[in-house]
C-alpha cells in the first residue's frame, strides 16, 4: 500500500487511487523492427532489485499517467514527474546519484 | 485439579457470575474470565485434540499465542470456529464447542492415529500417499479429509455487520504494555497526533502480575496515572481491543478491533477494519515465552510458566495444586514464588542451569522450595492430564533419577521478542546469543517513502526483557518517532536477573524414543524427531522444512514453535541459529475475521451497480438481468408463465417478424476530437478511420500491441475533428484508459481530446422489418427512408417528441435504427416507442436474443470467440484491417511468424448433422492421442445456440484449417460420453446477401 506524489495535482495518494502502468520508458517498437528488438518491447522487462522507474495513472483522481522513481527493495520514492518525457529528469536521477553512490541511469538500462 | 481460588484475580469481578457452555455442559464463570480462566475454574483441562494424532490438548499459555484452546464460538447466524479461549471474553449465555474430535472430546477415535505415529512421520503427505496414484481418489483423501481439520466451516449467513475506518496519524503505538504506554506518553508528549492500540481489554500487559516498581509507584499505580496523562492529551487517541494485524508499505497498518465479542451478539458493527497511515509505527508487542522440549511437554497441565501465574494474579485461577517449575531461566521462579505466596504447593523448581543464583533463585530458596540445578525433565507421566514428572540430569541421555507426583508443570525456555510486526514490512533481525532470541536489528528497519525506518521496536519488543530497560527503550522510541530528542524516560526497579541458558532439547542428549514424544508444534503435532528427521533427509532451508513437516503452518502460525523447531534444525544440520535464519513472518498477527476484511461490502454494497436510464421499467417489466461489466442488462423479458428459453425465443422471432427494442444505453460511447484525432484513430484501429466521409460509419476492430483484438464497434464521424466511438459495454472504460494512455504516454503532442459520453446517452436499438414504420409514426420529420438514411450512415434530428441521433447500424442482420436520445429522455423515448409500437407487436428483447441473432448472422462478439489470444485473421476480420497504413496498434505483431502460421484455428460455422446444439466450449478432435492419453484437437466451440430462425442447433467455432475445409464433418465429444457431429460451414447462417439490414 505505497503512496505516491500526483505530480499534476499535487495529491498524495493511496495506492487505491492508483493504477499501475509496468515499466517506464520502454521505447515502442512497431512495423519494421526486428524480431528481437519487438519483443523486448513487448516482453522484457527490468526486474531490478533497486532502482526502477515506473508507470502509475491517478486512476481515481485527476486522471493523469505520471512515472516514479522507486526503490524495490527500500520502498523508498526517489520522485514522482509527468509521463510527458522518454528520460528520468535530471533532478531524479540527482537525487537517485545522492542516495546510491555509483548508480547510473544508463548503466541500468 | 484445576479451579478458583478463594482470594485474588485482578481482572475478575466475583459479585458478577457469567453463565456459560462448553460441550452442552453449562458452567459458570465471573465476569472478567477469559473463556480459558473461566474453564480451567471449571477443571475443565482438556480443551481440544490435535490436529494430526488428536492427542488430549489443554490450555498452554494465556494470551494470542495458544495454540491448543481452539473451539467452535456461538450458534447458527454467530457461529464462528478456531476462537482461542484465552483471548475470547466471556459473556453470559457463551457458548462453546471443542474441535477435531469425534465422537466425543474425552473419547476420540481418531487418537488410534497416535498409535499409528511411527507411520505419519514428517513428510507423510508427500512419503505415503504418492503411490498408486488410484488410491488417492478413494482412500488417502476420505482418510486425510476425516481426520484433518479444527474448527467446523460456518453453515449460516452471518448474522453480524463490519466496517471499516481509516485513520492517518503522525505515531501508531501497537501494544498497551508499560513499553507502549512509555512510548505513547513520549510521543503525546512531543504534541504530535498518537494513536495507542491495545490488542486485550486491559492496559499494562505482563507488569501488574509482576509488579516491579516505576518511578516509585506499583505498576498498576504507575499505568493508571500514565492512562491518565495520556487521556488528557488531545493529541492521543488510545483504544483496547484493538491489534496491529499487518504492517505494509509506507506506514500503512491493518488493525482490527473487536467492539462486541467481550458482550455476545448485539446490534451494530462486530469487527472494524482499520487502515491507519502512519508516519512512524512503534512495536511494543511484548515478548512470547517458549516451552522446552521434554518427552511429554504436550500432556494437559503442562503450561507456560508465566501463563500459569498469569492465570493465578489476573484471574484467581489455579492450574494444579502441585505445580514443578522447569525452567532455564530466573523470570519462571516468579511463578513458583507467585504459587507459594497463593498457598500452592511446588515440590519443585527444575533448572537446567548448573548453579542458578539469581535474587529471584534466593527468594523462591527462602521460601522453603527445593531447587534442582542442572536437571531436566526425562518424561511428563499422565495422559488426559499429568500425573507426575521424571526428572534427569540435563546433561545426560535420560536417566530417571527421581518421580515427582505433581498434577502441573510449569515451563519456561525462554523469551521470544514479539517480531511479527517489526518483519512485515522488510525489518531484519539479529541473533541475540546472551537471551537465544532473534531481535530487531535497529540498523535494518523497514523503510519508507522516505527512505527512512519508519518502524521501531520498542521495549520487550525490542529485545529489551529487564523492565528498567524495556522502558528507557520504549520512552526513547516514542521521542524518536514524535522527531524530538531523546530525553530521560520513567525508571523502574525490578530484581535483577542471571543470564539464561539455551535449552533447546532436554535432556542434552535424549535417546529417540523421548524425542518422539517431544512436541515443538501442538497443533500440528510436528515433534522434535520430526525436525530432526527432515534434516537428515536433506532438508536445510527453514522454509522448506517447515512446509516438509508442517512446523509452525497451523493457525498460532508458530508463534511457540518457531524458535525451538529452527534451534533443532540448526543442531541438526551443524549449523549456528543465525545462519539458518527464520521463517517470513506474515500477516495478520493471529486471524482475523472474514466478515472484517469485507467490512460493509456485501450484498447492495458489494460492487455499485450501473443503471441505464431504463433500468426500472426493465425490473417492473419481468426482466431477468445479466451482469455485463458493472452493468445489469435484461438477458430476456419473461411473460406470464413464460419459460427464460420460451421467451429468448419469442423475442428472436418477434425482432425477425416484426420490430423488437433492444436498451443498447450501456453501449460505450467515446468522443475522439481533434485536429489529430483521424490520425490517433487510424493507429488505434486495425482499419482506416481517418477516411470516414462526415456522416458515416465504420465498424471498427482495436488490438493490442501483442495484436490480439481486444474490442470492436462502429465508429461513426461527426464532423470535420470529430468521431464517436462505439465500445462494448464491458470495454467502454477500459478502451477510454487505453486512449488516454497512448495520448498522454506515446503521443503527448498530438491534438486530441477524448471524453467517454456513455452514460451522457440512452440509445435504443429498433430492430426488424417494422422498424422504420414505427420511427415514422412517431413523426418528426426525419427523413429515415433507405435513400436518405442509408445503412451505415447516422443523421441528427427529431424523432417524435425527442432529439435524436440515429445510426443506420445493425447488429442483427435486420433492418435498424440506433438511436440516441439525452440520457434524461431514454425512458420518456422507450415508452414512446413502445406505446407507438403497439400496433405493429413491439417487444422489448434482452441481450440473449442480442446474442442468438449475431450469431445466426455470423458476427463475432469480443469476449465469447475472443479470449485475449485471438487475432483478428483468425476469425475472417482480414477486410477489416488497412493494408495501406504504415502503423496500427498490433500490426507489427500480426508479423510475428506464430500469428502468420497458416495452421491456426479459424472462424467457421458450424451445423449439427442432428440439429441438436453443440455444448458450450466443447472441443472438436481429430485422430490420435496426446503424451497424456487425451484425444488430439482441431479445434473449439465458441459459440453456440439454438437458432429459432432456423429451427436447429448453430455455432461458431475455430477449426484448423476450417474455411478450406467447407463441408466436412467433425465430432465433438460431450461430457456424457457420447458426441456430436457437425458440418462446417459459412459462419452467417442468416441473410448472407445482407438484403434485410440494407433494406
Ligand atoms: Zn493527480
Amino acid at each position: 500500500m505505497l503512496t505516491l506524489t500526483c505530480p499534476y495535482c499535487g495529491t498524495h495518494a493511496d495506492e487505491t487511487e492508483l493504477a499501475p502502468g509496468g515499466e517506464a520508458h520502454l521505447k515502442r517498437f512497431g512495423p519494421g523492427s526486428s524480431d528481437e528488438d519487438f519483443e523486448d518491447y513487448l516482453f522484457r522487462r527490468a526486474n531490478p532489485k533497486g532502482v526502477h522507474f515506473e508507470r502509475w495513472r491517478h486512476a481515481y483522481g485527476c486522471g493523469k499517467w505520471f512515472l516514479a522513481a522507486r526503490c524495490t527493495t527500500t520502498l523508498e520514492v526517489y520522485g514522482t514527474y509527468p509521463a510527458q518525457t522518454t528520460e528520468p529528469p535530471e533532478h531524479i536521477l540527482e537525487t537517485i546519484a545522492a542516495k546510491r553512490p555509483g548508480w547510473s541511469w544508463e548503466a541500468d538500462t | 485439579m484445576s479451579t478458583r481460588l478463594a482470594t485474588g484475580g485482578r481482572f475478575i469481578d466475583r459479585s458478577q457470575p457469567r453463565a456459560f457452555s462448553f460441550n452442552g455442559k453449562r458452567l459458570r464463570g465471573y465476569a472478567g474470565d477469559t473463556l480459558a480462566s473461566a474453564l480451567l475454574a471449571n477443571d475443565q483441562m482438556l480443551v481440544g485434540r490435535s490436529f494430526k494424532y488428536h492427542r488430549p490438548r489443554g490450555v498452554v499459555a494465556a494470551g494470542a499465542e495458544e495454540p491448543n484452546g481452539l473451539v467452535n464460538l456461538g450458534k447458527g447466524q454467530h457461529f464462528e470456529p478456531n476462537q482461542r479461549v484465552t483471548t475470547t471474553e466471556l459473556f453470559d449465555g457463551l457458548e462453546a464447542e471443542s474441535q477435531n474430535h469425534w465422537p466425543s472430546l474425552e473419547f476420540d477415535v481418531g487418537a488410534v492415529n497416535a498409535r499409528l505415529s511411527r507411520f505419519l512421520p514428517a513428510g507423510f503427505y508427500y512419503k505415503m500417499f504418492i503411490h498408486p496414484r488410484s488410491f488417492w481418489k478413494h482412500i488417502y483423501e476420505p482418510f486425510i479429509r476425516a481426520s484433518a481439520g479444527l474448527g467446523k466451516a460456518p453453515k449460516s449467513r452471518d448474522a453480524d455487520t463490519y466496517e471499516h475506518f481509516h485513520a492517518h496519524v503522525d505515531v501508531l503505538v501497537i501494544g498497551g504494555g508499560i513499553s507502549g504506554l512509555a512510548a505513547a506518553l513520549a510521543a503525546g508528549r512531543a504534541g504530535v497526533r498518537v494513536l495507542l492500540i491495545e490488542q486485550t481489554a486491559h492496559w499494562g500487559g505482563r507488569a501488574p502480575v509482576d509488579d516491579p516498581q516505576i518511578n516509585g509507584l506499583g505498576a498498576e499505580e504507575w499505568i493508571n496515572s500514565t492512562l491518565q496523562a495520556l487521556e488528557e492529551m488531545p493529541n492521543v487517541q488510545i483504544r483496547t481491543r484493538m491489534m496491529g494485524a499487518g504492517v505494509y508499505d509506507h506506514g500503512s497498518v491493518l488493525c482490527y478491533e473487536q467492539l462486541t465479542d467481550h458482550i455476545g451478539p448485539k446490534d451494530g458493527p462486530r469487527h472494524r477494519l482499520w487502515q491507519v497511515r502512519a508516519d512512524r509505527v512503534i512495536t511494543a508487542t511484548g515478548a512470547i515465552e517458549r516451552p522446552l522440549s521434554f518427552a511429554g511437554n504436550d500432556v494437559p497441565g503442562v503450561m507456560l510458566a508465566a501463563a500459569l501465574r498469569d492465570f493465578v494474579v489476573n484471574f484467581g485461577v489455579s492450574v494444579g495444586d502441585r505445580t514443578v517449575v522447569v525452567t532455564n531461566n530466573d523470570d519462571a521462579y516468579r511463578t513458583a514464588i507467585v504459587l507459594k505466596t497463593a498457598g500452592l504447593d511446588v515440590p519443585c523448581i527444575v533448572d537446567a542451569r548448573p548453579a542458578p543464583t539469581g535474587e529471584l533463585v534466593a527468594e523462591a530458596r527462602a521460601l522453603g522450595i527445593r531447587v534442582e540445578a542442572g536437571k531436566g525433565i526425562a518424561k511428563v507421566k499422565g495422559g488426559k492430564r499429568v500425573t507426575a514428572v521424571a526428572l534427569c540430569a540435563q546433561a545426560g541421555e535420560g536417566a530417571v533419577l527421581e518421580e515427582i507426583p505433581c498434577d502441573a508443570v510449569a515451563m519456561s525456555g525462554g523469551w521470544s521478542p514479539v517480531v511479527h510486526l517489526w518483519s512485515h514490512c522488510g525489518g531484519k533481525l539479529t541473533w541475540d546469543e546472551a537471551g537465544a532470541m532473534f531481535r530487531p536489528d535497529p540498523d535494518r528497519p523497514p523503510t519508507g517513502a522516505d527512505g527512512e525506518g519508519f518502524v521501531l521496536a520498542a521495549g520487550t519488543a525490542n529485545g529489551f526483557l529487564a523492565t528498567s530497560e524495556a522502558l528507557a527503550d520504549a520512552y526513547a522510541a516514542g521521542q524518536i518517532a514524535a522527531g524530538i530528542k531523546k530525553g530521560k524516560g520513567p525508571s523502574a526497579l525490578a530484581p535483577a536477573e542471571e543470564p539464561m541458558a539455551p535449552v533447546w532439547m532436554m535432556p542434552q542428549g535424549a535417546a529417540i524414543s523421548l524425542r518422539e514424544k517431544m512436541w515443538l508444534d501442538y497443533q500440528n503435532d510436528v515433534k522434535v524427531s520430526d525436525v530432526q528427521l527432515a534434516a537428515r533427509e536433506g532438508y536445510e532451508s527453514v522454509e522448506h522444512t517447515k512446509r516438509y513437516t508442517t512446523l509452525g503452518m497451523a493457525t498460532d502460525q508458530g508463534k511457540l514453535s518457531n524458535i525451538n523447531g529452527l534451534a533443532i534444525l540448526s543442531d541438526s544440520l551443524g549449523r549456528p541459529i543465525p545462519s539458518v535464519g527464520t521463517t517470513t513472518f506474515r500477516p495478520p498477527y493471529t486471524p482475523i475475521s472474514m466478515g472484517a476484511i469485507a467490512g460493509a461490502a456485501r450484498d447492495g454494497l458489494f460492487q455499485p451497480i450501473r443503471k441505464t436510464p431504463m433500468h426500472g421499467w426493465h425490473e417492473a417489466n419481468g426482466a431477468e438481468f445479466e451482469p455485463v461489466g458493472q452493468w445489469r442488462r435484461p438477458y430476456a423479458f419473461r411473460r406470464n408463465g413464460e419459460s427464460t428459453e420460451a421467451a429468448v425465443h419469442r423475442e428472436v422471432k418477434n425482432t425477425r417478424d416484426a420490430v423488437g427494442l433492444l436498451d443498447a444505453s450501456t453501449l460505450g460511447k467515446l468522443i475522439v476530437k481533434g485536429p489529430d484525432a483521424g490520425k490517433f484513430l487510424d493507429m488505434l484501429y486495425t482499419n482506416m478511420m481517418s477516411t470516414l466521409p462526415v456522416g458515416k460509419c465504420r465498424y471498427g476492430l482495436m488490438c493490442s500491441e501483442n495484436g490480439f483484438l481486444s474490442d470492436d464497434g462502429v465508429v461513426a464521424r461527426i464532423d470535420e475533428d470529430t468521431w464517436l466511438c462505439h465500445t462494448t459495454t464491458g470495454g467502454a472504460d477500459r478502451i477510454h484508459a487505453w486512449m488516454e494512455d497512448w495520448l498522454q504516454c506515446e503521443w503527448w503532442n498530438w491534438k486530441v481530446y477524448v471524453a467517454n459520453v456513455t452514460e451522457q446517452y440512452a440509445q435504443v436499438a429498433v430492430v426488424g422489418p417494422k422498424a422504420r414504420m414505427l420511427l415514422e409514426k412517431l413523426g418528426g420529420g426525419m427523413d429515415l427512408s433507405k435513400e436518405a438514411l442509408p445503412f451505415m450512415q447516422w443523421a441528427d434530428g427529431r424523432i417524435g417528441d425527442f432529439d435524436a441521433r440515429v445510426y443506420r447500424i445493425s447488429f442483427s442482420g435486420e433492418l435498424s435504427y440506433e438511436v440516441a436520445v439525452p440520457a434524461g429522455q431514454g425512458l420518456a423515448f422507450w415508452e414512446a416507442l413502445l406505446a407507438a409500437g403497439e400496433e405493429f407487436g413491439v417487444m422489448p428483447y434482452g441481450t440473449e436474443a442480442l446474442h442468438i441473432m449475431r450469431a445466426e448472422k455470423g458476427f463475432i462478439m469480443i469476449g465469447d470467440e475472443t479470449d485475449g489470444t485471438i487475432i483478428p485473421q483468425d476469425l475472417g476480420l482480414s477486410w477489416a484491417i488497412s493494408k495501406k497504413k504504415d502503423d496500427y496498434l498490433g500490426k507489427r505483431a500480426h508479423q510475428r511468424p506464430h500469428m502468420t502460421d497458416p495452421n491456426r484455428w479459424k472462424l467457421v460455422g458450424l451445423e449439427t448433422t442432428d440439429g441438436s446444439v453443440i455444448p458450450d466450449g466443447a472441443y472438436a478432435v481429430s485422430e490420435g492421442v496426446n503424451d497424456n492419453g487425451q484425444r488430439n484437437t482441431q479445434g473449439r466451440v465458441t459459440s453456440t445456440y439454438m437458432s429459432p430462425t432456423l429451427g436447429r442447433g448453430i455455432a461458431m467455432g475455430l477449426i484448423l484449417n476450417g474455411p478450406d475445409r467447407m463441408g466436412e464433418l467433425v465430432e465433438f465429444p460431450k461430457i456424457d460420453g457420447t458426441s456430436v457431429t457437425a458440418k462446417i460451414v459459412s459462419p452467417v447462417f442468416y441473410d448472407p446477401e445482407g438484403e434485410k439490414q440494407n433494406g
